[in-house]
């Protein structure tokens, strides 16, 4: 190979490589335009449920798929309001929301799910009022001994400030009231297995979460069991929430009413740890008021 | 003689591949510094609208230790903005993390470059190399299994904070420290070392007299560079600093950091409001630090050299 042409060749290799990889990444571009694609962003909590969901749905329709993506209760909002996304994922209300204009969008409801209070297993604590909660969370008590537990420090673990579960909390659990400055984890199985080795520790997790490595305390006297919040007893739940931009197309109508079938519903939504709509005995408004169905 | 002339004339094969060379190392360039141009353009642009558009003192923001975006102090009217508690935690773990590891890095490749060469060069330098080369989320979950349960034990509490987040940031910053602290002392001119030598200083008065002072500069550029690595990293600090955006009371309480907040917040907010507005100022004040980073280093690059 003579010197004059091993720049040509270079130039060339880099050439057709570049080509390559756009060649490449062209041909296997997302098609989400074409229609015959659904895309979802958002609450990583829910995301497992969609995403489960969305697998068994392009089995039965073929040639139809369902992307589905994390990101946050945030981007998942923001997406879908802006019209990026077909469907935005979300773990609260979008009027909760700062910066959304919940005006444009869609509600819909696609399961229930019941957050417990998470305790170390050495507190000796199996049962806490809402009011207790308040107490601890606003470091107005700062001993479990204070409250009836053994005499060890409370250390508080949070999730990360705008999460769906924590905003789920602080509504319901604490009645509004903020919690204090404190650690935060960002992530569900993180929180679990800090407070299992953690002295002293509290948070909170779905029910999903709760195994015996910890302990999960009732609220009020009122176990954290899917039936209780069925039935309206148990006080901490939320919705989840896929939001739509204005009224959903055919295609997404279509893949909305799959994940509130019967048959979804039954199957997949208690197997992820998450409570049926259609078994809820109770709805509750935006405004907080229960309504006996 | 025409021949000659239209020779003289018209560009030679040589002179048509100078030109097509630099074309093609120009336009890379050019793509570059529209790359990093537009990257500083659009978070600057994000970050000072927290200023600019939602109306927060710079002061405030700086200086203020209270961090809860979303809430409005009824006082003010303003949201609590206060960065100083990340800004404190970053700057403590990444000094902290410099202090410790410098005296093991020059020990180390003292050791590889002046006392065991042969065996420095065979064997510590690729394990030096592959240390460099783990991912950093490695690291935390070895910081989250093994350190943090272990300071849990010896100093209480949680076990998440300062101390831990230091201790995993140390491990991650020597291999840097160390690899250029090795090239440097291997640029020292081996005539330093034989003058040393000849005048009757011993091995250790070497080292520390001549070899050391030679490669002062060096060894500075080698720690901004391990500073540098260690108040970008996110991953690693944010598993095991325990996220509170609270001034550390000690070294065992929980902390936190730029980065550690910035990934934790950034997908529970929402693009153009204020919440999400302060994370990109705490994401501008990171690139404007890297920035600094990098001019102490040519500072020190240029003050230092050998005379």
């Amino acid at each position: 190979m003579s010197k004059s042409h091993r720049g040509t060749i270079i130039i060339t290799i880099v050439a057709v490589s570049i080509a390559a990889a756009l060649g490449t990444a062209y041909a296997t571009r997302d098609k989400s335009t074409s229609g015959t694609s659904i895309t979802a962003v958002g609450s990583t909590a829910l995301q497992p449920f969609v995403e489960a969901a969305g697998e068994e749905y392009a089995k039965i329709n073929l040639g139809t798929f369902v992307n589905v993506q994390g990101g946050g209760t945030g981007t998942g909002l923001s997406q879908v309001s802006q019209g990026a996304v077909d469907l935005g994922n979300s773990d609260v209300f979008a009027e909760e929301k700062e910066g959304i204009n919940a005006k444009r969008l869609v509600d819909h409801q696609v399961a229930v799910v019941g957050i417990a209070p998470l305790l170390n297993k050495d507190i000796g604590l199996k049962d806490l009022s809402t009011a207790q909660l308040q107490a601890i969370f606003t470091g107005k008590v700062t001993n479990w001994q204070q409250i009836g537990g053994k005499n060890k420090k409370i250390v508080i673990i949070n999730r990360a400030a705008g999460s769906g579960t924590r905003a789920t909390f602080e509504k319901w659990g604490l009645l509004g009231k903020q919690s204090i400055e404190a650690q935060e984890q960002d992530s569900s199985g993180m929180v679990r297995s800090i407070v299992a080795t953690t002295p002293g520790a509290i948070s909170y997790a779905a029910f999903g979460y709760i195994d015996d490595t910890i302990v999960a305390a009732s609220v009020n006297h009122v176990s954290p069991l899917n039936k209780n919040v069925a039935s309206g007893m148990y006080p901490i739940w939320s919705y989840e929430h896929v939001y739509t931009k204005g009224k959903p197309t055919p295609t997404v109508a279509k893949f909305l009413n799959y994940l509130t079938s019967k048959e979804i519903q039954s199957t997949l939504v208690p197997k992820l740890g998450y409570i049926s709509i259609h078994d809820m005995q109770v709805t509750r408004e935006l405004n907080g008021n229960i309504i006996k169905k | 003689m025409d021949n000659i002339t239209q020779k003289l004339m018209q560009k030679s094969e040589s002179t048509k591949k100078d030109s097509l060379g630099r074309a093609v190392s120009l336009a890379a360039l050019s793509l570059i510094v529209i790359v990093v141009i537009s990257i500083f353009a659009f978070v600057m642009s994000r970050g000072l609208s927290t200023f600019f558009h939602d109306g927060v003192h710079v002061k405030d923001f700086l200086f203020g230790s209270t961090w809860n975006p979303s809430v409005v102090n009824p006082q003010t009217k303003q949201p609590y903005i206060g960065a100083l508690p990340m800004i404190f935690g970053s700057f403590l773990v990444t000094f902290l993390a410099a202090i410790v590891a410098t005296p093991f890095a020059i020990g180390t490749s003292l050791f590889m470059t002046e006392i065991a060469q042969k065996r420095g060069t065979k064997i510590m330098q690729p394990i030096i190399e592959l240390l460099v080369g783990i991912p950093s989320v490695v690291y935390g979950f070895i910081g989250l299994t093994v350190v943090v349960p272990f300071i849990r034990s010896v100093f209480g509490g949680s076990g998440f904070g300062i101390l831990s987040g230091t201790i995993v940031l140390f491990v991650m910053v020597l291999p840097t420290i160390t690899s250029m602290t090795v090239d440097t002392l291997k640029s020292v001119p081996r005539h330093y070392r034989e003058s040393a030598l000849a005048i009757g200083a011993t091995r250790w008065q070497m080292i520390y007299k001549v070899v050391l002072r030679a490669a002062t500069p060096g060894i500075l550029t080698a720690i901004v560079f391990g500073m540098a690595r260690a108040f970008g990293e996110a991953l690693a600090v944010q598993m095991v600093i325990g996220n509170a955006a609270l001034m550390p009371h000690n070294l065992t309480s929980p902390a936190s950091t730029l980065t550690s907040i910035l990934t934790m917040g950034i997908g529970n907010t929402v693009m153009g409001s204020l919440q999400n507005d302060v994370l990109w100022t705490l994401a501008m004040i990171l690139l404007l630090m890297s920035l600094v980073f990098n001019l102490v280093v040519r500072a020190i690059g240029r003050r230092g050299e050998m005379k």
